[in-house]
């Protein structure tokens, strides 16, 4: 065992990163943009769709090595990663979905992960025999299982029912409480973020950067639907730009 | 996932489902085709079903047509797993590598516009009238088309499960097993397939020219003796263990690897 903290503090910076499109031009997607990531906080990055969230999070995950500037993720730094879509092999057992990547796993551990995340009758089952909210709580079961040093999260709840969605993101919040990891999540959506964050960190439209960092300082736990207006009220006051749309 | 060279399931899924009676009537008809036309054409040029079955039965209990099947048998094995090891690891790297697929794309075309007798006289020639040549000659001609069915398989693999295996550092032995090869099952399969068949009528080409036994070598030596009945009988003898080959062997295998596939949700 390593002991806790020993990776968990990342510091991001990117001063340039361009794509460039079939046709040759030149996309700015990122530009001086400055994050330093606290251990075991919950860090959510907000930003208008399109604004190249994604892109950041290939980076982070180093996916991609084409940008000017230095990510602090060091060598043997465990991922979890939660995509957009679940991504799970469709020719492998949920089960062995989750062993594949946490090849250490105990039984006991893997059991305990999966009862947690309310799939525990699922593990004998073929991706292909499971609705999209159940395929994302494998993804997330996934996401944990290699006990990340750093939990990537790209708006895992998208193209799901606001009801579905919702129950997820409180049981991303259980899961995480009681395994407290180092995790970024990036989304669009305000309330969404409101729930989630510790450090809510406010992006600007295409080139990103940092617009405001911003502490939410009531537990998760407290966060029920009136609270979440009431900072979103707050919010919007302070940041109308970035939350007027929400 | 998509799938772009062949969809054996989709088409294999009818015939299961119906049952076999359409296949045996099918068979039966064809059987009662040639037992008219063999009557009235009542020519040794043209022996009818039951003569054929009769030399199949006699060859196989007091002749030497089981080991003839075996020995051509063997070399359709033999000469199948060469071509596919080496077809598959070519192809995956060409799908896989630029620079690979620039450096040998001439070489596959060259291959596979080169005819199979062309391959087969020059393997003789440079090699010997060996096994091992006879051998080679084949997977020669086979390697091309696997190498371009698993190259296509290769391009087409799921970019966002590549990244799902780059972000969780898969080792490179476990992203082979449970990503690349799963997703390149059906291109694997579509190789086999259209890799028996081609593969066992060269077998019969090579036999033909350079070897002293095997199906190919009693046709021809039946060809200068005008033998008619033992001409179909041999093809019909090796046409049934190739059908039993597919039914048996490839079929089932098949419906394993791809079990997961068409489960209701």
């Amino acid at each position: 065992m390593r002991p806790a903290g020993a990776i968990s503090r990342f510091k991001i910076r990117i001063e340039e990163k361009t794509h460039i499109g079939a046709d040759g031009t030149r996309i700015p997607a990122i530009r001086d943009l400055v994050l330093d990531i606290k251990p075991q906080s919950m860090t959510v990055l907000m930003g208008p769709s399109g604004c190249g969230k994604t892109t950041l999070m290939r980076i982070v995950a180093g996916l991609d090595d084409r940008y000017v500037g230095e990510v602090g993720i060091p060598e043997g730094t465990r991922l979890g990663f939660m995509f957009q879509e679940p991504r799970l092999l469709p020719w492998r057992t949920v089960r062995q979905n989750i062993q594949i990547v946490a090849p250490a796993i105990s039984n006991a551990d893997l059991e305990q992960l999966v009862a947690s995340v309310g799939i525990a009758d699922m593990l004998p089952r073929y991706p292909q025999e499971l609705s999209l909210g159940l395929a994302r709580r494998v993804a997330l079961a996934r996401a944990f299982a290699t006990k990340p040093d750093l939990l990537l999260l790209d708006e895992p709840f998208v193209s799901l029912d606001e009801r579905t969605a919702d129950r997820l993101r409180r049981l991303l919040l259980e899961v995480w409480s009681a395994r407290p990891t180092t995790a970024i999540l990036v989304t669009h959506n305000a309330r969404e973020a409101i729930l989630l964050a510790d450090q809510l960190v406010l992006l600007a439209p295409r080139p990103t950067h940092v617009v405001a960092d911003v502490p939410i300082t009531v537990p998760q736990s407290e966060r029920d639907a009136a609270v979440v207006e009431e900072i979103y009220a707050d919010l919007l006051e302070r940041y109308p730009a970035n939350f007027a749309a929400g | 996932m998509s799938v772009g060279v062949a969809r054996p399931d989709a088409l294999r899924g009818v015939r299961s489902y119906r049952g076999p009676l359409t296949s045996i009537l099918s068979v039966a008809g064809f059987l009662l085709v040639w037992f008219i036309a063999a009557e009235v054409a009542q020519s040794r040029l043209l022996p009818g079903p039951a003569e054929v079955a009769r030399y199949v039965a006699n060859e196989s209990l007091h002749g030497d047509m089981l080991a003839e099947l075996g020995i051509t048998l063997w070399r359709v094995a033999a000469s199948f797993v060469v071509a596919m090891l080496i077809g598959c690891v070519i192809g995956l790297l060409m799908g896989e590598l630029p620079a690979v697929n620039r450096a040998l794309d001439p070489w596959v075309i060259v291959l596979l516009n080169l005819p199979a007798l062309v391959i087969i006289i020059l393997a003789y020639v440079w090699f010997g009238l060996n096994e091992a040549a006879a051998i080679g000659a084949v997977a020669l001609n086979k390697i091309p088309n696997v190498i371009v069915t698993v190259r296509e398989g290769a391009r087409a693999l799921d970019p966002g499960l590549d990244e799902m295996a780059r972000a969780y550092r898969l080792s490179p032995l476990s992203k082979l097993r449970n990503v690349t090869l799963p997703q390149l099952q059906p291109y694997f399969a579509a190789a086999s397939r259209s890799g028996i068949s081609l593969i066992w009528k060269i077998v019969l080409v090579v036999e033909l020219l350079g070897r002293s036994n095997g199906v190919g070598f009693e046709l021809h030596l039946n060809f200068q003796l005008f033998n008619v009945t033992a001409i179909l009988g041999y093809t019909v003898a090796f046409v049934t263990v190739m059908l039993a080959i597919e039914y048996l062997l490839v079929q089932p295998l098949e419906r394993r690897a791809t079990r997961w596939r068409n489960k209701p949700v």
